[in-house]
């Protein structure tokens, strides 16, 4: 998928180091419109780094990402704008607590997108309904469970259209029994044709859902190719050790 | 012993006498109070906003002033402004040189507080607004201020108590406030009753307040 | 620029009214060790009476407690100093301001030490009953020092409200620093003494608040 058409993102020799020690060693990635890249590894293989850069929570310390033909690692770029079309889901959820569900996927509408109040009512209620929690506008975060408040998390994303979304271990915080939930909606986005990276745990839904995986280790892309290749193929020692451990077998 | 308490500390005749000037004291008490809790509170908000903003022309003279007048007495403060004021040509009334004086320690701890409070939401909340566009200061405004201004609220309370009883200071620079109409009675009279009625007029005043404090205390444990 | 100079930083005026700032100074410190020591006496009866379990009595140091959290020291302070003599007893200004600090301060320090105490597990309790101690050893030996050192900041920024609020016992004529700043102002009509005065209250309290803030900064950052 990704020979076929122009990628809408292309990370280009990234370096990244935190306080001199580096932990990204020259990534290169390009991700094609449409397509779901799951990206697996052991903790502290740069994964969450190589995400975070991609909307500059993290500043890259050299490379280049191009994000739908603007470069967003030049100095020229207004990040702001950039944002706006990079979705972000965290661990955490990280939602508002003093606002209601509503209230926090509307915020950036009305204060980024300066839309009316009105309209960006609208749109906020389309993007719960999306995920199946227009039922719990009016809810604050503290009264939804961590399933709930994952998708809102993922309406608030949803709400600005963004070309690419980002999700950063959507999952690992969340109860066994909250994670179908927020994998169901996932899956949802994936066949509405949303672009996505994805960094998880979940192997399963990466089998099932991802157009291609890729390894990382020690800050470098070891491998990537489509789910069955890397599950059932993988061509480095690296690659099965780690899927052993998980059980991804 | 007992009639002596009476006579001294609870006499009617004297009490009904000067009840119109302890009342006329207590409206200026509250005139007083409720100026510096708008200004203090406001101006320490306003400084803590602007502090967030990490610009260092800013943020020192802000830890500096804050640090000043955290550490200098309130009456020292309103001292300075009254007596030592007109040597330099700077003339204020009492009533004037106390709501300043007040306002400025009250905005001192006040912006400390809110400090405390930005200081103290988590990164995730930065990260989460910043990723869908908003800027530092939308950032700042919409998501992390408003829940450190909640997390503030009970130290605040107790210390906007704390200050706002100060305006009994006021007494020593000439307002005509509850303590100093008071005081003045007192004299008149030769009789203890109006400081009696005095405490029990503050006491009207603050003790629905402290109330209210200790509810807020229990109420806004913040459940995230 | 000069003006200021002349009435604010004059040192002439500075060296001649030295001894009267040194000699208030003193005072201040005096003060300051009689009335603090007896606050935090105060304050640990208070809160050590609190958290005993008996209804009534607690109640009656909540009333206590929020009473004296209303009434503004110097009211207090005036009260005692002109009230007292009325009753026949006669009080010296030290007396006056030892008697209401003494009111006033156990109340705050009272109510830190409560937190304090209520935030040590009951099981701390329970197990040193459960080794043959009594109430009161468990109170001593194990509760209240885990208590205390809980609300270190909450009663170090407490105390220096407390040294601040030494200056209202000038209102009462006791010549601590800022009455004998005052006096020398009026002797030399120049207020440089009272920008002194001011100095020195902040060369002792700014310490104080500078480590109250790291100590602040060093709470949030773990949390």
């Amino acid at each position: 998928m990704s020979t076929t058409s122009e990628p809408i993102l292309r990370v280009e020799g990234l370096h990244k180091s935190f306080a001199g020690v580096e932990v990204l060693h020259g990534v290169d990635l390009a991700v094609a419109p449409q397509e779901l890249v799951f990206i697996i590894g052991p903790s502290g293989s740069g994964k969450s780094t190589l995400l975070r850069c991609c909307n500059r929570l993290e500043e890259p310390t050299s490379g280049r990402i191009v994000v739908d033909g603007t470069d967003i690692t030049a100095r020229s770029t207004d990040i702001n704008v950039v944002r706006r079309g990079i979705g972000m889901v965290f661990q955490s959820f990280n939602l508002y607590p003093h606002m209601s569900a509503l209230g926090n996927v509307t915020l950036a509408l009305t204060k980024v997108l300066g839309k009316s109040r009105a309209e960006a009512t609208e749109i906020g209620r389309a993007a719960l309904d999306r995920v199946g929690l227009l039922f719990k506008e009016a809810a604050f975060p503290n009264e939804l469970s961590g399933g709930q408040q994952q998708r809102v998390a993922i309406a608030r994303a949803l709400a600005l259209e963004p070309k690419v979304m980002l999700f950063d271990e959507p999952t690992s915080a969340l109860d066994p029994e909250l994670v179908g939930s927020v994998l169901a909606v996932m899956r949802d986005m994936r066949l509405s044709g949303m672009t996505m990276i994805v960094v998880s745990h979940e192997m399963r839904f990466a089998r099932d859902a991802a157009d291609r995986v890729v390894f990382m280790d020690a800050g470098r892309i070891v491998e990537e190719g489509p789910p069955e290749q890397i599950f059932t193929r993988p061509q480095h020692q690296r690659t099965s050790t780690f899927l052993e451990a998980v059980g991804g077998h | 012993m007992l009639a002596r308490l009476q006579e001294n500390f609870f006499n009617l005749d004297v009490a009904w006498r000067y009840l119109p000037s302890i009342g006329e004291g207590m409206i200026v008490t509250i005139h007083l109070a409720v100026l510096i809790v708008f200004t203090g509170l406001g101006l320490g908000l306003l400084l803590a906003f602007l502090r967030a903003l990490q610009w260092r022309v800013l943020s020192w003279p802000i830890v500096i002033f804050a640090d000043i007048f955290r550490a200098l007495p309130p009456l020292v403060v309103l001292i300075i402004f009254y007596f030592a004021g007109p040597f330099v040509g700077i003339r204020m009334s009492g009533f004037v040189a106390t709501w300043l004086s007040l306002s400025l320690a009250l905005a001192a701890f006040a912006e400390e507080i809110f400090w405390a409070g930005i200081l103290s939401v988590g990164r995730g909340q930065w990260e989460a607004a910043r990723s869908t566009g908003l800027r530092y200061g939308q950032t700042l405004g919409y998501v992390v201020l408003p829940q450190a201004v909640r997390l503030a609220i009970p130290p605040l309370t107790n210390r906007t108590i704390a200050v706002t009883k100060m305006t009994a200071l006021a007494s020593v620079v000439a307002v005509e406030e509850i303590l100093a109409n008071a005081a003045t009675a007192q004299a008149y009279s030769a009789n203890t009753t109006p400081l009696t009625m005095a405490a029990i007029a503050y006491l009207v005043i603050f003790v629905p307040l402290v109330a209210f404090s200790r509810w807020i205390e229990h109420r806004f444990a913040w459940k995230h | 620029m000069d003006l200021i100079v002349e009435n604010f930083f004059n040192l002439k005026v500075l060296a001649e009214t030295a001894p009267y700032l040194v000699r208030g100074f003193l005072v201040m410190i005096e003060l300051c060790l009689i009335v603090i020591p007896v606050g935090l006496i105060g304050g640990t009866i208070v809160a050590v009476l609190g958290s005993y379990g008996i209804p009534w009595l607690r109640w009656l140091l909540v009333v206590y407690v929020d009473l004296f959290r209303s009434l503004p020291p110097l009211v207090l302070l005036v009260f005692v100093y002109q009230g007292l003599p009325m009753m026949g007893v006669d009080i010296p200004a030290l007396g006056a301001v030892v008697l209401s600090f003494l009111l006033n301060t156990s109340a705050y320090y009272g109510e830190i030490i409560r937190a304090g105490i209520e935030s040590i597990p009951r099981g701390q309790q329970e197990a040193a009953r459960s080794t043959g101690m009594t109430r009161i050893q468990t109170l001593a030996y194990i509760v209240l020092p885990q208590a205390i050192r809980n609300v270190v900041p909450d009663l170090i920024s407490n105390t220096l409200e407390v040294i601040k609020l030494t200056s209202i016992a000038s209102v009462v004529a006791l010549p601590e620093l800022l009455r004998m700043a005052r006096l020398a102002q009026g002797s030399t009509y120049n207020p440089t003494p009272l920008i002194a005065a001011a100095a020195i209250y902040l060369a002792v309290c700014w310490p104080i608040v500078r480590f109250l803030s790291r100590f602040e900064r060093r709470m949030t950052a773990k949390a």
